[in-house]
């Protein structure tokens, strides 16, 4: 009955997005009157899940599982929600939840709504919002089946503390073939990635050229954030792919989006428009971001950055 | 190698997003329909198989009549044969539903899906599909190669990407990266021509009932006006950002 909830950890830590997930699943399981159950795989100490209102927790190590498996993560993650004869079952927006949870959805015969930034509206029948049209709008979707699965977007519930027990019993599902293997992670480290950024900072067109972009990156490590790029901006070999954001890029859900010298067409938009607050820098007062920003500042963008970093050193040293 | 590439049949992404009937459907009114960008890439490097390694390849929808003028781009732009089965995609499942059906009697190697569509945005298809059809799969594609039957796939992670081995059957969700945006085509008078006399099959559908419905649309709260400040007084930022957003 209790709702299950998959926890992602990395390197035995809980991503922020885990405990987001977990506080949605509380809420969830609230409404329906339940218990929360998180499944987790290879992750350590679990007793952080009590705080966010997690009462049980069946732990997965194993060695063969070290690297994401697609195959094998959603089939043990099925596993759990039937050993817990689970209704509702909620998984994060990662890149690996989005990847599992068609499988999962499919093992459990579940209906599956992805990109879902509300807790249910009602529960019978279930009922959330989702996003659609990326970001253009928002979809009521009923979910008609016994089981329901559920994909929370990025950043759209937050974190709500709570007190339970997160009793760890281990679990030992059976493990299916791979079908995909790992040969090679090239990952940045110690660079903070768009998917978990708190804070974005992103250039456009309007920086002229990668030679530009040391001003970006250093507001960017002012601020603890990552650094994003307008499509144009990759599509030039300026800056790699994976900073791309927008309609046909990477989603950013941030706090705070912070765009330089971009314009604000409507397929950048839609990919950052889920960001919290957003700041535009633009010589160009009729560019269109200003309609679709919080807070905007005209100007030569190879003025204003340098002096934003400086204000923001001061803020930080005087924190 | 036979490769399907499944087409979900788009607006174009400049389009006004409006609904109708008490906001209950999309409001088609005006709007021009594209191949899913995602799927524009996955048949580009589907047309690279065909050429340079001897693949054949098809496309295929789930959808109405008039998705067909999107199936004919992608004949123009060089696939073999076209495939529509006629039926409202409801939902994710019941369009995966669907393409299993063709993947089956069709006895595809590989199918070439995209990471998500940009309307409804579910990226449910393909990971369905390949569920349905046990087989591989491998999402947010960014790179593809083949080798008799060893297949070498790049995915996109959070923070970097991963090289995979898999091998067929196979379904991967695609996106930019499986060929760069200058080697999209577009289609030519000779492609167009030829075109028209490709097959396009008309399939009628399998029974499969939606497990989800969509019960009504919303409009974004509308923003209210930017806050503007002073390009000389930058301090005002940091304050706003600090003390009004509290973001920082
Ligand atoms: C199918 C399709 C999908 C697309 N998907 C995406 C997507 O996912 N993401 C995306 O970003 N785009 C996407 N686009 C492209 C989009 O339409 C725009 O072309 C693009 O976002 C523009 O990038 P930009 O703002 O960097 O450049 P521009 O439009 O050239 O804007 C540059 C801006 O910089 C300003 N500027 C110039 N000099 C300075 C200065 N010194 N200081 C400050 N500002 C300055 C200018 O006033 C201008 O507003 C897509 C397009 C299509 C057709
Ligand atoms: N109606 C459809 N017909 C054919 N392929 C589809 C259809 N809907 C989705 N797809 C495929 O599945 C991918 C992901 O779509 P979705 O799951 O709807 O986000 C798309 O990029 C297409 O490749």
């Amino acid at each position: 009955m209790s709702v299950l909830v998959y926890t992602e950890s990395e390197q035995g830590t809980f991503k922020k997005v885990a405990l987001e997930v977990a506080s949605y699943a509380k809420a969830v399981a609230n409404q329906m009157g339940t218990t929360v159950t998180a499944v987790t795989i290879n992750a350590e100490d679990t007793s952080i899940l009590g705080t966010y209102g997690v009462d049980k927790v069946l732990k997965v190590s194993d060695s063969q599982l070290e690297k994401f498996n697609a195959n094998a993560y959603a089939s043990i993650i099925a596993q759990a929600a039937q050993k817990e004869g689970s209704q509702v079952v909620i998984v994060s927006s990662s890149s690996d939840s989005k990847y599992l949870a068609p499988l999962l959805a499919v093992d459990l015969n579940a209906g599956y709504a992805s990109n879902v930034v509300e807790a249910p509206t009602s529960t019978a029948p279930f009922t959330v919002k989702r996003t659609a049209f990326t970001n253009k709008a928002f979809n009521m979707t009923t979910i008609n089946t016994d089981v329901k699965l559920v994909a929370l977007s990025k950043n759209a519930f937050g974190l709500v503390e709570n007190s339970a027990a997160a009793a760890a019993e281990d679990f030992t599902p059976s493990i299916p073939e791979f079908g995909v293997n790992v040969q090679s992670v090239d990952k940045v480290t110690g660079k903070v990635t768009i998917a978990d950024a708190e804070i974005v900072v992103s250039g456009g067109r309007g920086l002229k050229g990668p030679e530009n972009w040391g001003m970006v990156e250093e507001l960017a490590d002012v601020l603890g954030a990552a650094t994003a790029c307008s499509k144009p901006v990759s599509d030039l070999g300026w800056r790699p792919h994976s900073e791309h954001v927008g309609q046909t890029g990477k989603p950013v859900a941030a706090n705070l989006y912070i765009a330089i010298g971009i314009s604000g067409a409507i397929q950048h938009l839609a990919g950052i428009n889920a960001s919290k607050v957003k700041v535009v820098i633009n010589t160009d007062p009729e560019a269109p971001f200003f309609k679709a920003a919080d807070y905007g500042i005209v100007g030569d963008a190879f003025e204003v950055v340098p002096k934003l970093i400086e204000k923001l050193k001061t803020f930080k040293a005087q924190q | 190698m036979k490769i399907l590439v499944c087409i979900s049949h788009v607006p174009d992404t400049t389009s006004k997003i409006n609904f109708t009937e008490g906001d209950t459907k999309f409001d088609t009114n005006g709007v021009q329909f594209v191949i899913n960008p995602n799927d524009e890439f996955g048949l580009t490097r589907a047309m690279w198989f065909k050429e340079k390694q001897g693949a054949t390849v098809d496309v295929v929808n789930v959808g109405g009549p008039e998705t067909e003028p999107t199936l004919r781009k992608a004949l123009a732009i060089g696939a073999d044969s076209a495939i529509r089965v006629n039926t409202e995609p409801t939902d994710g499942f019941v369009v995966a539903k669907q393409l299993a059906k063709v993947v089956q009697d069709g006895g595809y190697d590989l199918v070439i899906a995209g990471r998500e569509s940009i309307d409804y945005n579910g990226g449910m298809v393909p990971g369905m599909l390949a569920r349905l059809s046990n087989a591989n799969f491998v999402n947010t594609c960014i790179g593809l190669e083949v080798e008799g039957t060893a297949v070498t796939a790049v995915r996109e992670i959070d923070g970097g990407k991963e090289t995979v081995s898999t091998s067929f059957p196979l379904v991967i969700g695609g996106q930019k990266g499986l060929v760069e945006e200058s080697d999209l085509r577009i289609p030519n008078m000779r492609g167009i021509m030829m075109a028209r006399k490709k097959p396009l099959t008309v399939l009628e559908p399998v029974e499969a009932s939606a497990e989800t419905a969509s019960v009504k649309f919303e409009k974004p709260a509308p923003k209210g006006a930017v806050t503007l400040i002073d390009p000389d007084n930058v301090e005002e930022l940091v304050n706003l950002l600090h003390n009004e957003a509290k973001v920082i």
